[in-house]
Formats: structure tokens, sequence, C-alpha cells
């Protein structure tokens, strides 16, 4: 069991990645990056550190999937009910309102849970085709598999229906997707106005400008000078009086661009831009 | 024991240290400022309520930090539900969402871990009742670290694989019953 990785090695490693395949690793939040690399190093049964530093060097198609398996892809369907009763109640019929397309952004959107659960919510509103939604990920894998909307019936009866529940939809889960052995494939109607692209947060390269940007429980896994650059990026992204919602434990109190931004919801973390 | 010598506390717990927890928070010598860190299991998706029921007793403010908050004395820090927390060099608090580690999110063995790799031998660390091993590597971590190491009692936790667990992994410097432990708290380090 491989305990503890030296702190010379991940900057090895980020050096390496960097320079091979211009990724820029090196200001992501140091405990849970060694963990994925610790964990990396249990599913590839690598014994010492040089040996993943070899792979990654000498074979791309060996880094497409540590990249895959880096990036963490635990989440669910409704995460944070409160949060998602706050955007049907309050936040979306706000942008309803006074635009006739409302364009949103789930940003590090992962095997797209969070995506689905806005297509449902937008469905029962009788707002999604009224809706352009951007999905993006730095991981080209998880964005198939986002795009595919197979989930596992565990993980639907278990987390994604006790969320929904909670949330108080108009039906019942399950009538947004069929069952097929483990799998649950989910209703793929739900995506006619979704875009899913590959993007990368530290990149620092601009996105299209929209009305509402969801980049939640992504930040946490960046040191405080990216998520500084990140916000700059996401304030960027956004039209004036667009709203901006992160995970339910980040903050942009931090961040340059605080002044930026009014609180909107305090407790489910939704941010209003109110200037450029 | 210098008293000085000690930056910080960090306690675990599951099952059965709801009790305990809420004993020490009020009886804890205000003139302890140092930051306490826990991590104790909980309910996934209950948000609210429990920093609320630890806080009844509580001579100090408890709070479930932010990412990236910074450690502050005089205050208790408490891991958030369905996060794992560690500590990063800094001071700062870094959540995560990864998969569960022991079967738990916030498992107290990457809080444990990341807590003493920034104290390195200036942290206690504290293990109290409950039903799985989650904690007892994070203990040993601590322990190589320097750090200094007190188990609660096994045959008072309601539960005592926790606690057995640490005991079992590497050498506990005191085996203690709650009441010994606040007593050792408030002579040792005021």
């Amino acid at each position: 069991m491989i305990e503890d990785i030296e702190i010379n090695d991940v900057r090895s490693l980020t050096q390496i990645v960097k320079e091979k395949y211009d990724y820029d690793f090196s200001n992501y939040a140091i405990s849970s990056f060694k963990r994925r690399l610790i964990r990396i190093m249990e599913l590839y049964k690598f014994d010492n550190f040089e040996k993943l530093l070899v792979r990654i060097k000498n074979e791309p198609s060996f880094f497409k999937e540590f990249l895959s398996e880096l990036t963490v892809n635990v989440t669910e369907m409704f995460r944070d009910p409160s949060l998602w009763r706050e955007l049907r109640d309050k936040v979306l019929p706000n942008l309803f309102e006074s635009h006739e397309t409302v364009k949103i952004w789930h940003a590090g959107c992962s095997s797209g849970e969070e995506v689905y659960s806005m297509a449902i919510l937008l469905k029962e509103c009788g707002w999604l085709n009224r809706a352009k939604i951007f999905a993006t990920d730095i991981d080209h894998s998880i964005l198939a598999k986002a795009k595919e909307g197979k989930f596992s019936v565990k993980n639907m009866n278990e987390l994604n229906d006790k969320n929904y529940y909670r949330y108080g939809g108009t039906t019942q889960l399950s009538d947004y997707y069929t069952t097929e052995g483990t799998n649950a494939q989910m209703d793929k109607s739900l995506l006619a106005n979704v875009n899913f692209m590959e993007h990368n947060l530290a990149s620092g390269l601009a996105f299209t400008k929209v009305d509402i940007v969801l980049c939640r429980n992504v930040l946490i896994y960046f040191n405080q000078n990216l998520q500084n650059e990140v916000f700059r990026l996401l304030h960027q992204s956004l039209f004036n009086y667009g709203y901006l919602i992160v995970g339910s434990k980040e903050t942009l109190v931090w961040c340059d661009i605080a002044n930026k931004f009014i609180t909107v919801n305090n407790e489910e973390k939704v941010f209003k831009k109110i200037r450029d | 024991m210098h008293k000085n010598k000690y930056k910080a506390i960090v306690i675990g717990g599951s099952a059965g240290s709801f009790q305990v927890i809420t004993r020490i928070l009020a009886e804890l010598d205000l003139k302890m400022d140092l930051p306490v860190i826990l991590c104790l299991h909980r309910l996934k998706h209950v948000r609210n309520g429990f920093v609320e029921a630890l806080s009844i007793k509580s001579k100090r403010p408890i709070v479930e930090p932010l990412d990236k908050e910074k450690v502050k004395r005089g205050v208790v820090y408490l891991a958030p539900a369905n996060y794992h927390m560690y500590l990063d060099l800094g001071y700062q608090f870094s959540l995560s969402t990864e998969e569960m580690v022991n079967n738990s999110r916030p498992a107290i063995d990457l809080t444990f871990d990341s807590v003493s790799y920034v104290y390195k031998e200036k942290v206690l660390g504290i293990m109290l009742s409950g039903a799985n091993k989650d904690g007892a590597w994070g203990m040993k971590r601590l322990k190589d670290r320097g750090g200094f190491t007190i188990v609660q009692e096994p045959k008072e936790c309601t539960i005592d694989t926790m606690t057995t667990a640490a005991i079992n992994i590497t050498k506990i410097d005191l085996v203690l019953k709650t009441d010994e432990i606040i007593k050792f708290l408030n002579t040792e380090l005021c």
C-alpha cells in the first residue's frame, strides 16, 4: 500500500506533463492531487513513482487514461436538493422572465449528472426549449460518458432518486430513464439543447458568454492561486447580472473578483455578477 | 509534556463519540486555545443540524470550514457532510468529494494524515468510539511523525472497533476514559 508521495515527485510529474502535453497541474490543491496519484499508482499496480513517470513520459495513450483517472468523477443528480429548489424557484424564473433564450454553462460537468438534472428541471418548468446548455470538462472520456447517459441503477436507487424526491420534482426520476440490466439509460431527448465540449478551466482560455454558470465541487481541486484565475475566467464568461453557482462548501470571497459579485444566497452559494 | 509544543488537536470519532465530544467541548478550559479539528462520521446528506447540536454546550465556536479556509486558534472545526477534509501546508483546509475511504466521507484517515503532515510532531491526536477502522492508519501516520496519541479506553466506548484498531496499529501514548482525557487536556495544555 502506497502511503505517500514526495513533493519533489509531484513536481517532476507536473513538469513532465506540462512540457509534453501542455496541461498545467502545478496549481492543483496538493493533498487531493497526491491522493489521486496514489490512487492511480494502486490502480495500475505501480510499486514506485518512477514507473508512473516513465509511462506518462513515453506513452501518450497512457497519459489520456491517466487524465481520466486523475479527475474526480464522484457526483450525484440533484446534489444539494435545496440548491436545485433555489434554481427552480428564484434564479431561473428571474432569467427566463427577462431573456428569450437562457445560456447555461456546466463547467466541469463530469459524467453529466448535473446536466441531466438541469434538463429535467427545465423540462418540468417548460423551459427546456428556451435553454442553450454548454457542458464542458477537461476529460474527453467522461464527456463521452455524459453524452451516453448511462448511470448505474444502484446510484439511481440509492442517491439520485432520494435527491430528486427532496428537490420536489413533479413526477418520478424513473420517468426519465429506462433500466437496462444494471444500467439506467437516461432519456436522450433531455440532451436536445446540450452541447458537450472539452474545455480546461485551468488553461485560462475564455468561454462563450452565458447567463448562468455552475461550477460545483471543481474549484476545490485547485489551490487558491488557480481558484483566483478560474474565478476570473468564470466572471468574464458571464453577462452582467448573470449567475455563478459554486459548491456548497466553496466560496469566492477571497478572490480578486469578489467585489464584482453580490451574494444572492449564501447557504446555496448563488452569486450574481454586478459589474464587468 | 511541554504545553507550548503543541499547535493543534485533531479528534476522530464515529458511533458513540457524540457524547464524548460534547463533554470535551463543554469542559475544555478556554485557556486552551489550540485549534481543535474534528473528523466525525456523519450522515452524507444532512448538512444542517450537526454543528448546531455540537454547539449547544461548546465553549468555543464550531465551524464547518469552507474550502481553503485558514485554521484559527480558539476555533473548533468540523468536517462537513459528504466531503473529505484535508489540511494543506499554509494551514488551509482543503475539501474533496472523492470516493469514500473506509466506507466514509469524511474519512478520519485523510484528515489525520494531512493534519499530521502539516503540524508534524506538534499535534495531539485523539481517537474515540466508532464501529469501523477508519482513523487507525491516520493515527499511525500521526504517531510516526512524532505527534502525541490518545485513544479513548475501549471498555468505555459504545463500540470499541475504532479505538482498538488504533491501539493495535501503533504505539499509543495514552489510553484514557473521557474524564481523564478532559483532565489531561486541561492540565497539560493550559
